[in-house]
């Protein structure tokens, strides 16, 4: 596992104590403590539910590759292969991450409903695992990331469908609720650290 | 009884962005109230959650919420300097724009035109959305908050120097970083797990 009580912000942006930037985040302590909290109940979690922890970090080792941030990305790999995940396991989970790049999305796309915003639709790939790594992941992982591929690139496509899909694979409601947590608290970790990141060499 | 899909009620879609009112219903069965443990009602933050269906569905994570929760407090609430409450929730709805969120938008623009006055222009922004021309001050703020929320993200040096121009300091920059990233959370589970309906009545 990685190291929980680091706070992984400070680590991937590259802050040091006593600079600039660490004295603006203090300015938001809550903020701060609790972005860290967040990643602790979502990746240590003290009642560990339903979801593993190996498919917790392959859900943030596909969603964080996805968005081509290297730093942020390789912390969650190395949190893959720390929760035990085998060899094939990350070798089809970095299948995974090519074939999306491959297919060239840039979001947010997607339909609205149907109505003046209409003008607004924008086509974009609908991702679904290619099958033989479907086979690697297992039905369970694979039919999460074609959901969380939907979330990271096309949200506003989200329909009831695609979690019948989830169901369907075995993930139950509450297993739900902590997948998407976990993709939609990743949206937002990764983008604060590119910012920040952005801002610091601004300072 | 085997996990299921919600069939929303008969409802009207609301098919335009607007500063309306609006209800959101769960595609996923919330926890009912009864069945709320005391970690449940630590989750929830605040006790009067307890009647959000949305808060009770993300709920069954709760230690996620709680900390969820905490950390929206602070980003959009802490009124120590740096960006202005009426900026912040700028950010917040336009982001929520930008990804599609009609419900998220219509929240975080009526917070915005309250505390900014500025109705006209945060209407343009739900009206016209990348297109709408709000003053150099929100225009700085919109295209930062909309280059942070593209996926890859192209947030840069650029968009740094133009909020400066337009007069935000750097702990300024670092709560519309956070605003805006924000939402892109926010807007991700609004989107994903149950959709708006015109509030009963209007």
């Amino acid at each position: 596992m990685p190291e929980m009580d680091a706070d992984i912000i400070d680590q991937l942006v590259g802050i040091e104590p006593g600079s600039a930037l660490d004295a603006i985040r203090h300015r938001r302590p809550d903020a701060r403590d609790q972005a860290q909290a967040s990643y602790r109940a979502l990746f240590a979690p003290e009642i560990p539910g339903e979801v593993t922890a190996t498919e917790r970090f392959a859900v943030a080792a596909f969603v964080t590759g996805l968005h081509g941030e290297a730093a942020t990305a390789s912390f969650y790999a190395a949190g893959l292969a720390a929760s035990g995940a085998s060899a094939e396991l990350r070798r089809a989970i970095d299948a995974a991450i090519a074939a999306v790049a491959a297919s060239g999305g840039q979001g947010p796309y997607g339909s609205y409903p149907a109505g003046p915003l209409s003008r607004e639709d924008t086509a974009g790939p609908t991702h679904h695992v290619a099958d033989e790594t479907r086979r690697a992941l297992g039905s369970r992982l694979a039919a999460s990331f074609d959901h969380m591929h939907l979330l990271v690139f096309h949200p506003r496509d989200a329909a009831p469908a695609a979690l019948r899909e989830l169901l369907d694979a075995g993930w139950s409601t509450t297993d739900i609720v902590t997948l998407s947590q976990i993709t939609a608290f990743l949206s937002f970790q990764i983008r604060v650290v590119a910012g920040l990141r952005v801002l610091a060499g601004a300072l | 009884m085997p996990d299921t899909i919600l069939e929303p009620p008969p409802h009207t879609v609301p098919a335009v962005f607007t500063r309306a009112l609006l209800d959101w219903l769960p595609w996923l069965e919330p926890l009912a109230v009864e069945a709320l443990s005391e970690r449940h009602m630590a989750g929830l933050v605040d006790a009067a959650r307890v009647k959000s269906p949305y808060f009770r569905l993300l709920a069954r994570d709760p230690d996620a919420l709680r900390a969820r929760t905490l950390t929206d407090k602070d980003i959009f609430y802490n009124p120590d300097a740096g960006l202005p409450r009426a900026e912040r929730e700028l950010a917040a709805a336009a982001t929520s724009r930008f990804n599609g969120c009609i419900y998220c938008a219509s929240v975080h623009s009526r917070f915005s035109a309250t505390y900014s006055k500025r109705e006209a222009d945060v209407q343009r922004l739900l009206d016209d959305g990348t297109n709408a021309d709000l003053g150099e001050r929100w225009n700085a703020i919109f295209a930062a908050s909309v280059a942070l929320s593209t996926t890859p993200i192209t947030f840069g040096p650029l968009h740094v120097e133009r909020l400066r121009r337009a007069g935000l300091d750097d702990l300024a920059i670092a709560d519309l970083i956070h605003a805006a990233a924000f939402f892109n959370w926010a807007n991700r589970l609004m989107l994903s797990l149950g959709e708006p309906a015109a509030a009963a009545g209007t």
